[in-house]
């Protein structure tokens, strides 16, 4: 299944536009991650493309159609959206909460039978966390829900993933282990798109990126194109470097020691 | 804490139901053996003649108030729950846009125009109606969609209600008028007959059926409109028809009974301790639970004492301690 993103661009009734005309195409096994300061649009990005928010212009295609002329069940069961970490106000179990990934699948009387809890079992041994799956939702840690949202997108059955800030509000363990799920999911097949303000979670990824500046332009590109010391030191007015770690066996981007001008731009 | 197996539960209720309802008809100022209502219930059916007082007794008097009694309570209960789960708050209930207090309005103006009892039901019924409507234009007008904002429009609502019910009051004859808008604010199904119960049966089963039928797709509006919309739920309709639906139970229950406080919150809670969230499980148990909660309330305060004490004093008394109860036994899950 093949999501195109097309000339999009977002303003909330009578104010400034968001962004402006910004195009990308999301493939199977390839993670878009989405980089950008606080308030230039990435979350409200994701929504559009989940056809939650109506862009003001441009469209989202999936196979050719347009997401416009489709119902919200159609694009449900192509796209699925993990939201940022959700306090729920009931105590569903997490067994009850992945099941309603099939939503969009299941007619609007139908409540869910053994074929729609078995694929949620799937989504659950998928992410290996059988052992919460009777658990109420609202008494597990804020890590295991990131991992129970992911499962629910999972039981959506979708060709494409979008996850709206995974890390953010996680310790550091399990940062790592969302982002390893994410990486995993993307071999799977699946086509993710994620928003962050990590840098190094793009390099850890290796994924494709779009930067979304303060002027809601978005630049587009591979990791190799995108992550380079100078433009990245523009982005975030800081002093990063991006070196390669033997020992790691990777990439890494980092900042200096403190005392050595971080914010570079101070010397001007 | 562990849940009940729900549909043993629900069968236990039905039975609980059906057995309380045959000892109401029985018990009362003209006291009857249940065999004798099964007989007159029996001779009725096939019009065979019967025993004329035994008979006037429960079909004029007994079973309007019993069917009253389970309808309004089923109704107020579901509505609560419904409420709660659209606004994914647990501490919401039907009062709370303005349903009550619109009704209370509509009754208000009816009996200050003189109006007798049956057009003070329709106003009631209307004037709940009524603000429900502004409580969503409200809304609509202050251009957000999210629930909070419905909820404050609700709070506005019924607050500009509570003042213009102070204002009818106000100019009400304070011999024969005021008397009567506070008594119909207190709540009673004492003097209600077949013709009006079957009025309202028809919306409030209706009502009631969309609701168990829609019920898995609250569990998914009780995540968040934005979860919601990302698994394809058209978050704007299924919102509108569930409030249309709990506005319309409440209202037909409050035009036949007056104001009864405390079920809708007090009830599904009480589910939702028992069988847990699930409202699939949870519709269900609250309905049964709200129609027995109700018939026990009334059949005792017809049968304990000379005087009939209004409904929303026992419900009051009963659920205001039993709330507070609720929420000292799970202090930790409210925070």
């Amino acid at each position: 299944m093949k999501i195109e993103v097309r000339n999009l661009s977002f303003a909330y009734s009578n104010n400034r536009m968001i962004f402006t005309d910004i195009s990308f195409d999301i493939e199977p096994g390839k993670i878009i991650c989405i980089l950008g300061p606080n308030g230039a649009g990435k979350s409200t990005l994701l929504n559009c493309i989940a056809n939650m928010l109506v862009p003001v212009a441009g469209e989202v295609l999936i196979d050719g159609v347009s997401t416009r002329r489709m119902q919200l069940r159609e694009v449900a069961r192509a796209i699925s959206y993990v939201p940022q970490i959700v306090i729920p106000a009931f105590d569903f179990s997490v067994l009850e909460y992945v099941v309603t990934g099939c939503a969009p699948r299941m007619g609007t009387f139908e409540r869910p039978k053994a074929e729609h809890y078995e694929i949620a079992w799937q989504a659950i041994r998928l992410l290996r966390i059988e052992h919460l799956a009777e658990k109420p939702y609202t008494e597990i840690s804020g890590g295991e829900r990131q991992q129970v949202c992911i499962a629910r997108a999972i039981a959506q059955q979708p060709a494409v993933i979008l996850l709206d800030e995974p890390t953010a509000h996680l310790d550091y363990g399990n940062q790592i282990k969302v982002l390893k799920t994410i990486s995993d999911l993307a071999r799977r097949g699946y086509g993710i798109v994620m928003t962050t303000h990590n840098p190094d979670h793009v390099l850890l990824l290796n994924a494709q990126i779009g930067v979304i500046d303060r002027q809601g332009q978005m630049t587009f590109g591979s990791c190799a194109e995108i992550m380079r010391e100078d433009y990245l030191q523009n982005l975030y007015e800081t002093n990063l470097r991006i070196l390669s770690i033997e020992e790691l066996d990777r990439t890494i981007c980092a900042v200096p020691n403190l005392n050595l001008g971080v914010g570079g731009s101070n010397d001007d | 804490m562990k849940h009940l197996d729900s549909r043993k539960y629900t069968a236990l209720l039905i039975v609980i139901l059906a057995v309380l309802c045959l000892l109401a008809a029985s018990i009362g100022r003209y006291s009857m053996n249940p065999a004798d209502v099964l007989r007159a219930l029996y001779t009725k059916a096939k019009g065979i003649e019967g025993n004329r007082t035994m008979e006037n007794v429960l079909f004029l008097v007994r079973i309007p108030r019993i069917l009253a009694a389970v309808f309004v309570g089923a109704a107020l209960s579901l509505s609560g729950a419904i409420y709660q789960g659209i606004f994914k708050n647990p501490l919401v209930s039907p009062d709370l846009l303005g349903v009550s207090s619109g009704a209370c309005v509509g009754a208000a103006v009816a009996i200050l125009l003189g109006f007798n009892l049956a057009w003070t039901q329709v106003f009631a019924f209307f004037g709940g109606i009524m603000a429900v409507n502004l409580a969503v234009m409200l809304a609509r007008v202050l251009r957000n969609t999210s629930n909070i904002v419905l909820v404050l429009s609700g709070i506005i609502i019924s607050g500009l209600m509570g003042s213009i019910l102070g204002v009818l009051k106000f100019i009400a004859d304070p011999e024969t008028e005021l008397s009567s808008i506070v008594y119909w604010q207190m709540g009673s199904i004492a003097g209600v007959n077949l013709k009006q119960v079957f009025a309202v049966m028809p919306l409030m089963i209706t009502a009631m059926v969309i609701m168990l039928l829609l019920s898995w797709r609250i569990n998914i509006m009780s995540f968040g409109e934005q979860e919601a919309k990302s698994l394809g739920i058209n978050v704007v309709l299924l919102r509108g028809i569930a409030i249309i639906c709990a506005s319309l139970l409440t209202a037909s229950a409050v035009s036949i009974s007056g104001t009864i406080g405390w079920i809708g919150l007090v009830i599904p809670h009480l589910g939702r301790i028992l069988v847990g969230p699930d409202n699939t499980k949870l519709f269900p148990v609250t309905l049964l639970q709200g129609a027995i909660f109700l018939l026990l309330i009334d059949t005792i305060s017809r049968v304990a004492t000379s005087v009939e004490i209004p409904l929303s004093i026992l419900t009051g008394l009963i659920g205001a301690p039993f709330y507070a109860y609720i929420l000292w036994e799970r202090k930790t899950k409210l925070t």
